[in-house]
């Protein structure tokens, strides 16, 4: 994952006279990007338009095309963080504290999106925006042990140490996901009813079945459209950080005097 | 390992010991949480004894997070940690000594608090057996993944505040094993109590494993 070819993210050291790249895109990006526009885009006439109502859910089953997608997305975040946070610990490798981060910050969009799109559900189904749903239930307290982590980042402190202690919690949490499923699910063992997810998956046939998979698709290429971004924008934000606010504002006057 | 985490233990409980920290402030506060709960929930109309397992976790947990925070500020004092380091402790048993510090001090906390729930809430201890194996498990696990955030809020310097935030999610699970297994054991709900108690067993395991493993990379970074 080069940028522009100058800057080697996966070396532990950039070149200090490297010259910055301009922007985070590259032709893969741009061919990700069209995908997953062209993809949202399909979803949206697929989900909306195309698909019949489902015979339980009736209209509802139009948002499991994205509640599926996002939780599905989030938890893919939340492993590439762990693994990076190992790799971290392991290699000590900027690439991979950075990897971590930007995972985990899309991880956490995403869970927020699940929660929403999770409560509009409850509202037309329930009649309340809220119910404790296992699913619902376990998204939220991950989501906020997710902003525990990010909060971490900020935490203004050296690099090294901002790294080894995210990378801590970053397998801490990825480890709680399955205890904190078993427990809420325990948990609400005794209130059996209607979930977000317990009624679909065998039920789905033909274009239903073709748009969730749809959705799941767009999603994850979206993911990484997004993941690719973040992680180059972070090791921008370093580099920056490295040269100075002076150096970077000589540059882009140097850049504009060109162009 | 085992005689070198007993060292770090007794160095911290002789410390507790003579500051009276948790004895004059955390023990006091678990007992105003008491109080505070019985204010926000009508005592008169029977919630505090349905809810006094849950209750009394809460309180448990707002006490680990004060007790946690004590255990790990005297080491960043005087560059205490440094010398830890220095000492040729393995990382691991400074951490097991830590644990089993923090479980002495929380167990010891828990027995006056549940005496204090059982007069101020009525409530009436029964199911012994599965009281305690609750306590001692969900204590363990409290101090296990406790330990390894104590040491991540001392890393950071000035982010104490964040130490509630990245441990109660983290505990969720324990606070819903333990209030499970209390209310069968108090004979509050039905059903088997003992997977409950399994599951905070679990908990524990992996949390103290891990915490044994991770503390060496959080003990270098300083």
């Amino acid at each position: 994952m080069t940028i522009d070819g100058s800057v080697s993210p996966s070396g532990a050291v950039a070149p200090a006279r490297s010259p910055a790249p301009t922007s985070t895109s590259s032709r893969a990006t741009r061919i990700l990007g069209t995908v997953a526009l062209v993809g949202t885009a399909a979803l949206v006439v697929f989900g909306l338009w195309i698909t019949p109502p489902d015979a339980q859910l009736g209209e509802t089953i139009r948002i499991l095309y994205m509640h599926v997608p996002t939780v599905s997305a989030a938890y893919v975040a939340f492993i590439i963080t762990a693994v990076a946070s190992v790799a971290y610990l392991w290699k000590r490798t900027e690439f991979w504290d950075l990897l971590a981060a930007s995972s985990a910050e899309i991880g956490v969009l995403f869970f927020a999106l699940t929660i929403f799109n999770g409560m509009l559900w409850g509202r037309i189904t329930w009649g309340v925006f809220w119910r404790w749903e296992p699913r619902l239930t376990t998204t939220t307290v991950l989501f906020l042990t997710y902003l525990g982590y990010l909060a971490v980042r900020r935490v203004p402190t050296s690099t090294r140490t901002r790294g080894t202690v995210s990378a801590v919690i970053g397998i801490l949490a990825v480890v709680n996901i399955p205890i904190t499923h078993k427990a809420v699910d325990w948990w609400r063992g005794l209130h059996q009813e209607k979930t977000i997810f317990g009624t679909v998956d065998p039920e789905m046939q033909g274009t239903q079945l073709f748009t969730a998979y749809l959705g799941l698709t767009v999603f994850l290429v979206l993911f990484a459209w997004l993941l690719i971004h973040r992680f180059r924008l972070a090791w921008l934000t370093e580099r920056a950080e490295e040269q100075g606010l002076d150096a970077a504002i000589a540059e882009r006057r140097a850049e504009g005097s060109l162009s | 390992m085992i005689r070198d985490a007993a060292l770090v233990a007794s160095k911290d409980l002789r410390l507790e010991w003579r500051g009276r920290v948790g004895l004059g402030q955390v023990l006091p506060f678990a007992l105003l949480c008491v109080l505070l709960f019985a204010f926000a929930l009508d005592p008169d109309r029977g919630v505090l004894q349905r809810a006094t397992s849950g209750l009394f976790w809460m309180i448990v947990l707002f006490a680990a997070v004060l007790v946690v925070q004590r255990s790990f500020s005297v080491e960043g004092e005087d560059g205490v940690l440094d010398a830890l380091r220095l000492s040729g402790l393995a990382p691991a048993s400074v951490y097991l000594g830590k644990v089993a510090a923090i479980v002495v001090q929380l167990l010891a906390l828990e027995a006056l608090l549940l005496v204090a729930v059982a007069v101020l809430y009525d409530t009436t201890l029964r199911g012994w057996g599965l009281l305690l194996g609750t306590v001692l498990l969900a204590t363990l696990g409290i101090a296990g993944a406790g330990a390894t955030y104590g040491v991540v809020g001392l890393r950071l310097q000035g982010a104490e505040t964040l130490l509630p935030l990245l441990l109660l999610p983290l505990l969720a699970p324990v606070l819903i094993g333990a209030t499970r297994a209390g209310d069968v054991a108090l004979g509050r709900s039905a059903g088997p109590g003992w997977p409950w108690a399994a599951m905070l067993g679990i908990f524990a395991v992996v949390y103290v494993s891990l915490g044994a493993i991770l503390f060496r990379p959080l003990m270098e970074d300083l």
